[in-house]
């Protein structure tokens, strides 16, 4: 799930307290990242390239403005789809999810969840 | 939610909004402002008060000024909202955002919009690949990150914040594999004539060339002139599809630059979104091709007691975004009777005379880094809405059926209707309507944009 990170964190910086490791999940795989910044930065330098396949082609989309304008790095962060990972600080436990597609509707009585209606798949 | 209306809500943490919000507190106003990211500067002053002395070394003294604004603004005692995405604000001043996953709101007796700017759509093939970022995308995780390409990117496009970007780049070490420049050498010969003009902004101008003299200094290979830009695809180590290499052409000259961060970038425009939203009068700005809302000198929008200050009322730069942050609270702080209008004049004079000032730079900018029609029109098989992933062609063929406009665009095809509400394609869209109806922007207009400006679940929205 992970390569050759495209973003690295600058060397020598100051060592920060905000800046320490925080250990996070994403895809169910464990991963070391920088701390004191936000889900996308640090999975940029994670080695993390796909945030989320798109719900009409399934295209791989990577963050693309670091400002909550695109949408690009929408996530799935501890069972709360689609969140802006630029807008999210990391913290120290959390599981990401790539978002593939569109969110699921969140039907509580709906008894099997995997099979819940995918928003706007079937109207497009 | 507040009872009593405050006196002032500013919507948007940059050097306009943090400026309104000190001006107006500083007048005995109460004021909240509020602003999406996690630390005040907006975007051109992002995290500056978490910045340590080696990372405002690599990004210069431009953005160091912004510490003075935020550390006068701490002190103002005007109510800070961070993390607070405004979702809707009405003509009556209500209004409403998310925090922390919770809706709140509030009425306010004037509004001051100052939400800033966005990097201008920049639809070439492979602009949506993962590794295809902004210039901007990378001077926010060089600002909030410290985080720096790991190969030598590419740096595609034109316009001051590419070679700042580049400069930044060269200052903290990171080898540029080319700059790939844009600008039209016809538009450098059109951009002489507001030469006069411009060097009375000298300082600017000057710092503009340092830039790129810095870049050449380095050894950063730069091309010049360059169109045809395709940026192609490969599978990864991992599989996924990734921006692999940029082709284009020099003088009809076919070049290939292999990378694997291409940062691209062809100027800024207004996030109008909030102006679009309240049904605001808005002009097509031929020089800075985009649409800018109708304001007052003091910022004051067609709509009673609703102020726009900063890029997002045309883009003019940062300074000139706090002197019009200051104007926007002088004007508010004499409407509520908080200062007298000849106070608010003698106030104002200062401001105004500076605006003017950094604004004489502009026509030699927005003629000289023009972005090219190819680079904003595209051709048929460029995707231009990156969420519903709606091709140039796709749009042709709208306006072939009878589409007159972008809203209806929209129909057609849910062009602009994805979660960025068409903050990628609202103005690419505009513009290839035009150019297959034959008339101006203006006469297309653009999408009729409605709240949530910013998505919220049925879950979150109930619980107001």
């Amino acid at each position: 799930m992970t390569s050759k990170p495209l973003f690295r964190v600058l060397a020598p910086l100051a060592p920060a307290v905000a800046d320490a490791t925080v250990h996070i999940w994403f895809n169910d795989e464990p991963l070391e990242v920088p701390g004191g910044r936000s889900v996308a930065a640090a999975l940029l330098a994670a080695g993390v390239q796909r945030f989320r396949a798109t719900p009409v082609t399934g295209a791989p989309r990577a963050p693309y403005c670091m400002m909550g304008a695109c949408f690009e790095c929408l996530v799935e962060i501890d069972g709360v789809p689609s969140r802006q990972s630029c807008l999210v600080t990391v913290q120290d436990g959390m599981r990401i999810h790539s978002q593939e597609g569109a969110r699921d509707l969140p039907f509580s009585s709906d008894p099997a969840p995997s099979q819940s209606i995918k928003e706007n798949s079937d109207a497009r | 939610m507040l009872v009593e209306p405050v006196d002032v809500a500013v919507i948007g943490a940059g050097p306009a909004g943090l400026a309104a919000a000190t001006r107006a507190a500083g007048a005995g106003l109460t004021v909240v402002l509020l602003d999406e990211q996690e630390t005040v500067g907006g975007q051109i002053y992002r995290a500056i008060e978490r910045s340590d002395a080696q990372r405002r070394e690599i990004l210069g003294p431009d953005y160091v000024a912004g510490a003075a604004l935020a550390d006068t603004f701490a002190r103002s005692g005007a109510r800070y909202e961070p993390n607070a995405s405004v979702w809707q604000v009405t003509r009556e001043r209500s209004v409403h955002y998310l925090k922390d996953g919770k809706v709140g709101s509030f009425e306010a007796k004037r509004v001051v919009l100052a939400t800033g700017a966005l990097e201008r759509p920049f639809p070439i093939p492979g602009w949506t690949l993962p590794g295809v970022l902004t210039a901007g995308a990378a001077q926010i995780l060089l600002k909030s990150a410290g985080e720096v390409p790991t190969e030598p990117p590419v740096l595609v496009g034109c316009g001051p914040l590419l070679y700042l970007l580049g400069w930044q780049y060269v200052r903290a070490g990171v080898p540029i594999r080319a700059l790939v420049d844009t600008t039209r050498h016809e538009d450098r010969w059109r951009a002489k004539r507001h030469m006069i003009s411009a060097l009375r902004a000298w300082p600017y101008l000057a710092k503009g060339l340092q830039l790129l003299r810095a870049l050449r200094e380095a050894g950063a290979p730069i091309h010049e002139g360059a169109d045809d830009l395709r940026i192609e695809g490969a599978p990864g180590d991992d599989g996924t599809e990734r921006a692999h290499a940029l082709s284009f052409s020099v003088r009809g000259v076919p070049q290939r630059i292999e990378a694997n961060v291409f940062l691209l970038h062809q100027g800024v425009v207004p996030n109008t979104q909030f102006s679009w939203s309240l049904r605001a009068t808005h002009h097509w700005d031929d020089a800075q091709l985009c649409f800018t809302p109708q304001a007052d000198a003091w910022g004051e929008l067609d709509l009673a007691g609703i102020f726009v200050a900063g890029d997002g009322g045309g883009i003019a730069g940062a300074q000139a975004a706090e002197a019009q942050g200051e104007l926007s609270a002088l004007a508010i702080a004499a409407q509520l009777g908080a200062i007298d209008q000849t106070t608010r004049n003698r106030s104002a004079a200062p401001l105004l005379r500076r605006l003017a000032e950094v604004r004489r730079i502009r026509p030699f900018l927005d003629t000289l880094y023009r972005p090219r029609d190819e680079n904003r029109v595209p051709r048929d098989d460029v995707l231009v809405c990156r969420c519903e992933e709606v091709t140039a062609g796709d749009v042709r063929r709208f306006v072939e059926l009878g589409c007159q406009g972008p809203n209806q665009a929209k129909s057609f095809g849910r062009c602009g209707m994805g979660p960025c509400q068409g903050r990628l394609c609202g103005l690419t869209v505009t513009e290839v309507i035009a150019d297959a109806l034959k008339v101006s922007p203006a006469t297309v207009g653009y999408y009729r944009i409605r709240p949530p400006i910013k998505p919220l679940t049925l879950g979150e929205l109930a619980g107001e």
